[in-house]
């Protein structure tokens, strides 16, 4: 290095630069795959395609078969109306009752998901060795394979009484919040809280994991900082993880919202699928609500107005869990703990 | 034990107003009190017969080592010879690894750290760590990340605008960031973040500092930055860093182990003593090729 002058360096080349500024043009690059990849390559698109055809599919033959309710009715007012009768001319059908016991099951569902998925992720990526972590995922992946039908029946034959002690305490101590009052006389059984019970179960494995898979990428360097502080694992979690994984909480959640929101057998089987009536007070401890997947599983095979109804209510569903899971996916890939997590 | 020159060069392109600079010397002539923080003072850290296995396999041996009270201890030698496992059996965060296990004693003036009854979280807040990449809480503003550590250990503290400033201008960050200490943390340059993590480390007032290769990832202007920190430190809070780097360890320690492991062996100190003897008269062949660059 040191024996080499400046003057000695070997410069062959022409200076990258020219003076003189000339006109260029660009050369074509082709690129010619083997016909192994071709074929792999229409394969793969086709199967791509055919799933969002599918989704427009889907889209479009519940547009065209809710047309008949849907012009007789208005759409205006078949998202405004909370009643639902077929028995009188002319029918009666609006969207709006079956929406708010769908929302209230959904959100009864995650209130009481997240908290335990979120304590459930913490439990496999913070407090386990390595063997109970793959044990306890493995668990958690079981629980998403049990036939949702089970967990209906297992809620309406067994769980529906056990809750029935819990929903008197908490309209006891708590009737004072208008969603927790009931009526001297109701029955607490077939009541939106039990059925948004049994619908967290079913929610769980999915928020669970969605929460895991977030937390598990938190940065092991911030992690060990926390720690050298003098934090304990919760000081730790609360200063790192947490904030790391919030999309990841949000976006969960929001998943889990979706999933809840058409969760049919569960609700079909316990809820007594009248529409909550607006006007009337929402009382969700008690007998009563209908959500649309459930109403529309209870009612399907009636006259073709009546399935143009229920199709048209199943699009207004199609439309609002869309919405939610597309959400979901924008706000898990937008954090910054969600950039390599796929939901 | 060089020392650095920090007269002729200039601290910043930031020049205090005489205010300013005013208000500085003022800021650190107060004294913080933090309560339930750690006692006063630099503390000596002793390892004895100090041994570490992951899992099956023995990586350190034997560790005689006496990092004395308010010093700053370097320890070199090749990667893989467990300078940074034996650094991390100083303040338990060796046993945050599953299978790790230990053998012989550390001793925080004289009683030992793995002793039972003592809680890793109460070491861990007397002996504090800055690591290799630097690591702020990248959702926490400048001076929420300084204060990080009191929250994290639940302690009080009477004036925490003082303790920021002062620990801000121990780690040499203040004049950089005085003005936008709710900017998040993690905005910062390298060099910036890595003095964050020290000013953080520093805030709860450890009787050690352990540093594990805290320049390594910086740009050369950062780590001169990071080693008057380093020098300035000595007398309030005994420092010990790992380092690679041979110049290094030569300007801010004042004791030096070496550390070497054979092949498929546990690592063991080869030497230690005085920096200057170190550097110039070892007395084993091995220590005098690796200071001097022959090999590692």
């Amino acid at each position: 290095m040191a024996g080499t002058a400046l003057d000695e360096n070997p410069v062959t080349e022409p200076p990258s630069q020219p003076p003189v500024r000339v006109e260029r043009t660009r050369r074509v690059i082709t690129e010619d795959p083997s016909t192994a990849d071709k074929n792999f390559n229409r394969i793969t698109m086709a199967s791509g395609i055919s799933v969002l055809l599918l989704l427009v599919l889907v889209g479009v033959f519940l547009m065209i078969q809710s047309g008949e309710a849907l012009s007789e009715t208005g759409i205006l007012r078949f998202l405004t109306r909370t009643e639902w009768r077929t028995d009188v001319q002319p029918a009666r059908i609006g969207v709006l009752g079956l929406l708010t016991g769908t929302v209230l099951v959904a959100l009864v569902a995650v209130v009481i998901a997240v908290p335990f998925s979120v304590f459930c992720a913490l439990a496999i990526t913070e407090y386990s060795t390595a063997k109970r972590r793959k044990w306890l995922v493995g668990v958690v992946d079981l629980l998403a394979a049990v036939p949702s039908l089970l967990f209906g029946l297992w809620g309406f034959l067994y769980l529906s009484d056990k809750i029935v002690p819990i929903s008197r305490w908490l309209s006891q101590n708590l009737g004072f919040i208008p969603l927790f009052k009931t009526e001297s006389d109701a029955s607490l059984t077939g009541s939106i809280f039990i059925a948004g019970i049994v619908v967290a179960l079913m929610v769980l494995p999915i928020i669970t994991s969605v929460v895991r898979e977030v937390f598990s990428q938190t940065p092991p360097g911030e992690k060990e900082a926390a720690l050298a502080l003098g934090g304990t694992r919760w000081g730790m979690i609360r200063a790192v993880v947490f904030p790391f994984g919030k999309g990841g909480i949000i976006g969960g959640s929001m998943l889990g919202l979706g999933r809840a929101l058409g969760e049919t057998i569960a609700v079909a089987l316990l809820l007594p699928q009248v529409p909550q009536k607006i006007g009337e007070s929402i009382h969700i401890l008690q007998n009563g609500g209908a959500t649309v997947s459930g109403f529309i599983a209870n009612r399907a095979g009636a006259d073709s107005f009546t399935t143009s109804g229920l199709l048209a209510a199943g699009l207004v569903l199609f439309v609002i869990t869309l919405g939610t899971n597309m959400i979901a996916s924008v706000v898990v890939s937008k954090s910054r703990s969600g950039a390599g997590v796929d939901i | 034990m060089t020392d650095i020159q920090t007269n002729d060069v200039d601290e910043d392109d930031i020049i205090d107003t005489p205010e300013q600079a005013a208000s500085v010397s003022n800021a650190m002539s107060s004294k913080v009190e933090i309560i339930g923080g750690p006692p006063v003072g630099a503390s000596t850290l002793e390892a004895r017969d100090a041994c570490a296995w992951f899992g099956e396999r023995l990586v350190l041996e034997g560790v005689n080592l006496t990092m004395p009270k308010g010093k700053v201890t370097a320890l070199i030698g090749p990667s893989g010879c467990g300078k940074s496992t034996f650094l991390r059996l100083l303040n338990r965060m060796h046993e945050l690894i599953p299978g790790a296990a230990l053998d012989g004693e550390i001793r925080l003036d004289g009683e030992d750290i793995y002793a039972t009854g003592t809680r890793a979280q109460q070491i861990r807040m007397r002996i504090g760590m800055v690591f290799q990449k630097p690591n702020p809480f990248p959702a926490m503003s400048i001076q929420e990340n300084v204060l990080a550590g009191l929250k994290l250990a639940r302690l009080k503290c009477d004036d925490k605008d003082l303790l920021v400033e002062q620990s801000l201008i121990r780690a040499g960050l203040w004049k950089e960031v005085r003005d936008r200490l709710d900017s998040p943390g993690g905005a910062l340059s390298g060099g910036q973040q890595q003095r964050l993590c020290i000013a953080r480390s520093l805030a709860v007032h450890p009787n050690v500092l352990l540093m594990d290769e805290p320049c390594s990832a910086l740009d050369p202007t950062s780590t001169r930055r990071v080693e008057e920190t380093i020098d300035e430190l000595r007398d309030v809070v005994t420092v010990v860093i790992v380092t690679h780097n041979m110049q290094q360890a030569q300007r801010v320690s004042d004791f030096c182990a070496f550390f070497l492991a054979e092949e498929n062996q546990p690592g063991f100190v080869v030497e230690h003593g005085a920096t200057d003897y170190i550097f110039s008269t070892p007395k084993d062949s091995r220590t005098l090729d690796y200071v001097q660059g022959r090999f590692g």
